[in-house]
């Protein structure tokens, strides 16, 4: 192989994906299509099956069946260093023995690239590091090990460039950091980048395109707003961000608005947004789309009546009541504290409202629980 | 009394390691001293210094053959024992396969076994395959007992290899020949090399094994404990004092080119 990118380049494509450990199946016939370019986030709990097929991808797992595709060429069978593919390791594994530079410039010297010096300089301008050329990994921060990581792995043009929880061992601060720095490194690129993290909001902040999976199966895949606006599953509700889900049953309405009713209270779902098979359906509201105010009060929209705050949090930008409906549930309502009038107290009665398009319909033969107990925010 | 128990239990720490350093070192210290020691015949009394001993080290008959002998041996006995046990110690460390349980245990019994037992069943044994004892039933003795703890040592570096660092260089296209001699070797040397010093060290010191295997072949141990019985020359002293100084310069070498690697300047 001559010169420092790939004749292999397109699409990911994984048809019929699959991958058992005995019994237990990872990975159940995954069929995904990742565009040339993108930032592709694979999002899931741990166990979901995530990793096994970004290992499957880079070659370090061997696929049960179903086939991985780059483009048109099928590299399935292909040995790990024989794919465009290079991975970003979750503890970086990075070579002890080799120094800093030995370490970005591997993958070039193996595949005997001429201006290995320059491309391996450019890779450490990009991340910074030019100045720790020739320190050993263990002289380095974990931020900047992070990013020798990715030099080490960009450095190679891959096609696809796969990141397994890249972050995961970064503090808070650094990894809100490198969540920017990340994202305007594959802009700068236009590698495609493969993603695999359980963090919501790291997937959120940084990719094009989410895949959210449970148990070794996607359950939803779209732009981040689009999967937290208008989820399609309860676990995917409850996954990304919180949400109240509520037992209903479609009663009526037109061809653009769906009337559930709810313990008596009519609710308008917009056809668009509701997933139900058939009547049942388990209607959902974000904490931070709902208005509250004292009862008695002029409401409109979407109104639920008879509610008691049973706790309230003042958390500074907003505060988190949680209010019992008449029919036992309590529901969360995040409201920003930005008009001026006190909050509202433990035993105030209250109602609550929300615009119409705000609402979402699940299938109602759905866990209201799903994904929520595999969700760090909800907790 | 009450400021002596003060200033003792103040420095108790410091006492015991005095203590401590004294039994390790006393008798090394004892050893360098008297090869120095201008005696003749028995090396037991302190008669009065000279370099005469330092001067000539082969000054006492026979003592150079066995130096020489015991070397040649331990370099060869280590050679072999590193090379097969490293290579058992890969085996067993990587691949899963029937039977690795009871071989994990078989290769502790040479190390579990008295050597007194072992040195005189392999006399046994040579005997009853026609071998004549001598420098190659040594050799063959002493790869057999350093294989275990070269296996053992190297075993315990391959286990703390992190596997994801041989995955990380098939990822960075390097295939398994590759991957081996740039990554999987390098980390495990040190293993490697730990082990080797050790079977040398096991090698050159033996007594048991190799005085029922020899023959006629003269080792430094076996001319050390055979001289003792007449009166010890001072040469073994020295060369005994040359071993341990040497052993002290390598490892400080070692840790001299250790802190340069790992950049602390």
């Amino acid at each position: 192989m001559v010169g420092a990118s790939f004749s292999v380049h397109g699409d990911l494509t994984l048809t019929n994906l699959t991958k058992n450990f005995g019994e237990f199946v990872a990975v159940n016939d995954l069929n995904l299509v990742i565009p040339e370019g993108s930032f592709f986030a694979l999002l899931g709990p741990s166990g979901c099956g995530k990793t096994t097929t970004l290992r499957m991808v880079a070659g370090l797992e061997e696929s049960s069946s179903g086939s991985i595709a780059i483009g048109t060429a099928d590299i399935t069978y292909e040995k790990p260093y024989r794919r465009p593919v290079n991975t970003v390791f979750q503890n970086y594994a990075l070579f002890p023995h080799l120094s800093i530079y030995e370490n970005v410039a591997f993958g070039l010297r193996r595949r005997g690239v001429k201006d290995v010096d320059a491309q391996v300089q450019k890779a450490l301008e990009l991340v910074e590091l030019t100045h720790l050329a020739a320190r050993k990994p263990n002289q380095l921060s974990g931020g900047q090990q992070q990013r020798i990581a990715l030099a080490r792995a960009i450095v190679n043009r891959p096609a696809l460039l796969l990141l397994d929880e890249p972050l995961g061992a970064l503090d808070l601060k650094l990894r809100r950091a490198m969540q920017i720095e990340l994202k305007w490194i594959q802009t700068e690129v236009g590698i495609t980048f493969v993603h695999v993290t359980h963090d919501q909001e790291e997937a959120m902040t940084m990719a094009d395109t989410i895949a959210v999976m449970n148990e070794g199966e996607i359950e939803q895949m779209g732009s981040p707003a689009d999967l937290y606006d208008n989820p399609r599953t309860s676990f995917v509700a409850n996954f990304l961000g919180q949400s109240n889900l509520i037992m209903g049953s479609i009663i009526g309405g037109s061809g653009r608005e769906k009337v559930v009713d709810i313990f008596g209270s009519k609710i308008a779902l917009p056809v668009s947004r509701n997933h139900a098979h058939d009547s049942s359906v388990l209607l959902g509201i974000r904490p931070e789309k709902i208005r509250i105010a004292a009862a008695g009060s002029s409401m409109y929209g979407n109104i639920l009546q008879g509610g008691v705050v049973s706790d309230a949090s003042y958390i500074g930008v907003s505060t988190q009541y949680q209010v019992e409906m008449p029919w036992g549930q309590e529901l969360m309502v995040f409201e920003q504290n930005d008009d001026g009038t006190p909050p509202l107290a433990k035993g105030d009665p209250v109602v609550i409202s929300w615009e119409p398009i705000f609402t979402f319909g699940l299938p109602g033969d759905q866990d209201a629980g799903a994904g929520s107990e595999a969700n760090p925010d909800s907790e | 009394m009450n400021q002596l128990t003060r200033w003792f239990s103040r420095n108790l720490v410091r006492i015991y390691a005095c203590v401590g350093f004294a039994y390790l070192f006393l008798p090394i210290i004892y050893t360098f001293a008297f090869s120095f020691n201008n005696s003749t015949k028995s090396n037991l009394v302190w008669v009065g210094f000279t370099w005469n001993n330092w001067r000539n080290p082969c000054g006492a008959p026979d003592i150079c053959n066995a130096l020489g002998n015991s070397l040649k041996i331990g370099v060869l006995a280590t050679f072999l024992a590193t090379i097969l046990g490293t290579l058992m110690a890969f085996a067993m460390g990587r691949y899963a396969f029937k039977g690795r349980p009871i071989i994990n245990i078989l290769i502790f019994l040479p190390m579990a076994t008295p050597e007194i037992v072992m040195g005189a069943s392999l006399l046994t044994m040579f005997i009853s395959f026609g071998f004549n004892p001598g420098f190659w039933t040594i050799v063959i003795a002493h790869v057999m007992f350093c294989i275990s703890f070269v296996v053992v040592t190297v075993k315990a570096r391959i286990a703390s290899l992190d596997p994801r660092l041989e995955q990380a260089a098939m990822d960075l296209y390097a295939n398994e020949r590759e991957t081996f001699r740039r990554v999987t070797l390098p980390l495990v040397a040190p293993g490697i090399a730990a082990a080797a010093l050790l079977a040398f060290s096991l090698s050159f010191d033996d007594f048991v094994i190799t005085n029922f295997n020899s023959g006629d072949v003269n080792t430094f141990p076996k001319f050390v404990y055979i001289s003792a019985q007449r009166g010890l020359p001072p040469q073994a002293n020295v060369i005994g004092s040359s071993m341990f100084l040497i052993a002290l310069i390598i490892v400080l070498l070692g840790q001299f080119v250790g802190r340069r690697r790992a950049g602390v300047r």
